[in-house]
């Protein structure tokens, strides 16, 4: 079955008791795409990936993956996919091998196709001469490739991967990424990945939606979601933000005036010709420049324009604001 | 996919975590010789018994495979915690397949340990079916007692979390199943209600069958068995297949 799109939701939705982890989401992969989706932890990136893969049920609405029904088809969706999830999910007790062995098994492999495909994806992850070592001897990065090689066993038309590079160290995140890349060029493996590093979306994915609050919020390539954000941001910290706030919106090299925290953020065509003019204008009306600082829009700015917070590490909790001048200046 | 293919998978995995499990390997080897040596010896010992040794045996029998098949479910609660369940429950396979390849892995062992026991009784204390039908019966006493069991501590294991919680359920459960199973008194002097909790206790039926089989034509007052074998037999199928389906049923519900 050739089907029109990789994955298709119709106003998919999971609620757990009165918490509400994907709220009618409607979203169209294509075939062949690196689609990522970029939120904090507890967005519900998660959940839907664990709905997409036919895990969890859904409460609501519908999705079809692969052109299987994941209610009325689910035996077909598993068999189309590959998931890697976001915790570990080896046998420490057997060996790579046996590990990638158990898998063609489960999918129903027979032994001949078996033993030739686990030394393809041995190859492909760099593990061969590893994969008679026990899990257990592995590193995080291994594991996580192993990970990888169980999920393309069965030649998955579509594979998930659950925020992959989490806890790895940047060299190993590097690896990954280049396996990854390859994987959707060089395989024509359509790949969902989920994330809450800007930069992993920025530099892997053709698409990138963000989600925030179990909502996508915004849907484009990571260059277009950059582009919305037109003109480069200067940041400047004064000590009477209110009052200058009112002088520097009727300047006409501003385009957007914000007060933050301590400063303001001022939106202008060229930062590097406008910030000796927005100086001399705070100047000109007795105010003092005590920090500035120019920035170009990054993802994390378009992440914040739509979903009002920083991303951080540490959880859904951390929303908080970072330090004036680091960055993110489209903060509301 | 082809059930049997399913299933043999799981055990095969089962197999290799017994024999690689070193510790768990020898102990599990070895204590059936423990029990037999302690309990069975020390005890007939103690009281002056005539066949009391006799007695012993099946008691033994009962209580290694009771101990080895419940806590064998321990095995889910380490796929929950090290998150290998989830790539079980994703493959496109049937759930209740997968309870039935974990089942036969963990009767597997434990058959293996009653064959060990009984191997011990009959080299050590000379202990042994009378004949190839009493040895067959034996058997397959063995083979219910531990799939049953071996089962209920699959579905207690689906619906438990913590795997420091569940050995100390599973001893909760297992202590007056076992004391009550005669495997150490004879059920028949003992008071009424005793007797009534007795005989809604499986493992009862299990010992009880191993020790029709294995007294044969014994005429001594202590191995006279409750029930006539196939009584056992019947009464044991039905909770084995009962524990089955529960396990079954309930692995279906399993989220990772």
């Amino acid at each position: 079955m050739k089907a029109k799109y990789a994955i298709e939701t119709r106003g998919l939705t999971k609620k757990f008791g009165n918490l509400v982890a994907v709220d009618r989401v409607n979203l169209k992969i294509n075939d062949g795409e690196l689609f990522g989706l970029l939120g904090p932890n507890g967005a519900g990136k998660t959940t839907l990936t664990h709905m997409l893969s036919t895990i969890l049920q859904p409460t609501g609405g519908t999705a079809r993956v692969a052109g299987f029904d994941i209610h009325d088809d689910p035996d077909n969706v598993r068999a189309a996919i590959g998931i890697v999830f976001q915790e570990f999910s080896l046998d420490n007790r057997l060996t790579g091998r046996e590990n990638l062995d158990f898998h063609g098994r489960m999918y129903g492999m027979p032994k001949a196709q078996r033993e030739e495909r686990i030394k393809e994806v041995l190859k492909i992850v760099g593990l061969t001469n590893r994969a008679d070592a026990l899990v257990q001897t592995y590193s995080g990065g291994m594991k996580r490739r192993l990970e990888i090689a169980r999920g393309l066993m069965h030649y998955p038309k579509i594979l998930f991967l659950d925020e992959p590079t989490l806890g790895l160290d940047a060299q190993t995140r590097r690896v990954v990424w280049e396996q990854v890349k390859s994987l959707n060029e060089v395989e024509k493996i359509t790949i969902i990945l989920t994330t809450h590093y800007i930069e992993e979306a920025d530099y892997l994915c053709h698409r990138v939606g963000i989600i925030d609050n179990g909502k996508i919020v915004a849907l484009d390539k990571p260059e277009a979601l950059k582009d919305k954000l037109k003109g480069d941001i200067v940041s400047i910290k004064v000590a009477e933000p209110k009052k200058l706030v009112a002088i520097l919106r009727k300047s006409r090299i501003v385009k957007e005036a914000k007060i933050v925290r301590d400063g303001l953020h001022l939106q202008v065509d060229n930062g590097g010709k406008a910030l000796p003019k927005l100086i001399d204008i705070i100047r000109s009306h007795g105010g003092q420049v005590l920090e500035a600082s120019l920035s170009r829009p990054t993802l994390e700015d378009v992440f914040i324009k739509y979903t009002g917070k920083a991303i951080r590490e540490e959880g859904p909790e951390s929303g908080a604001r970072r330090p004036f001048g680091m960055g993110g200046p489209w903060g509301r | 996919m082809s059930a049997t293919q399913v299933i043999y998978t799981l055990w095969l995995r089962e197999m290799k975590w017994f024999v690689r499990g070193k510790s768990r390997l020898i102990s599990s080897l070895i204590q059936p010789f423990l029990w037999l040596a302690i309990m069975g010896i020390g005890m007939s010992a103690a009281f002056n018994i005539p066949g009391f040794l006799q007695f012993m045996v099946p008691g033994v029998i009962g209580m290694t495979l009771i101990f080895s098949s419940m806590m064998s479910g321990v095995s889910v609660l380490w796929d929950k915690q090290f998150g290998f369940m989830k790539e079980i429950l994703v493959a496109p396979v049937s759930r209740t397949h997968v309870m039935l390849g974990k089942a036969l892995g963990g009767m597997t062992v434990s058959m293996l340990q009653g064959m060990l026991l009984l191997l011990a009784a009959g080299l050590l204390v000379g202990v042994w079916p009378p004949s190839i039908i009493a040895f067959i019966q034996v058997l397959a006493f063995m083979a219910l007692i531990s799939l049953g069991f071996v089962s209920a501590g699959l579905a207690f294991a689906s619906k438990i979390e913590d795997p420091i919680a569940f050995p100390v359920v599973m001893n909760f459960i297992i202590m007056p199943l076992f004391f009550l199973s005669g495997a150490f008194f004879p059920i028949g002097t003992a008071p009424d209600w005793m007797r009534a909790i007795a005989h809604a206790n499986p493992l009862m039926y299990g010992v009880d069958g191993i020790r029709g089989a294995i007294s044969g034509t014994s005429n001594l007052p202590i191995m006279t068995a409750n029930f006539p074998i196939l009584i056992d037999f019947g009464i044991l199928s039905v909770f084995c297949a009962a524990m089955i389906l529960l396990g079954g049923y309930l692995f279906r519900k399993i989220s990772a």
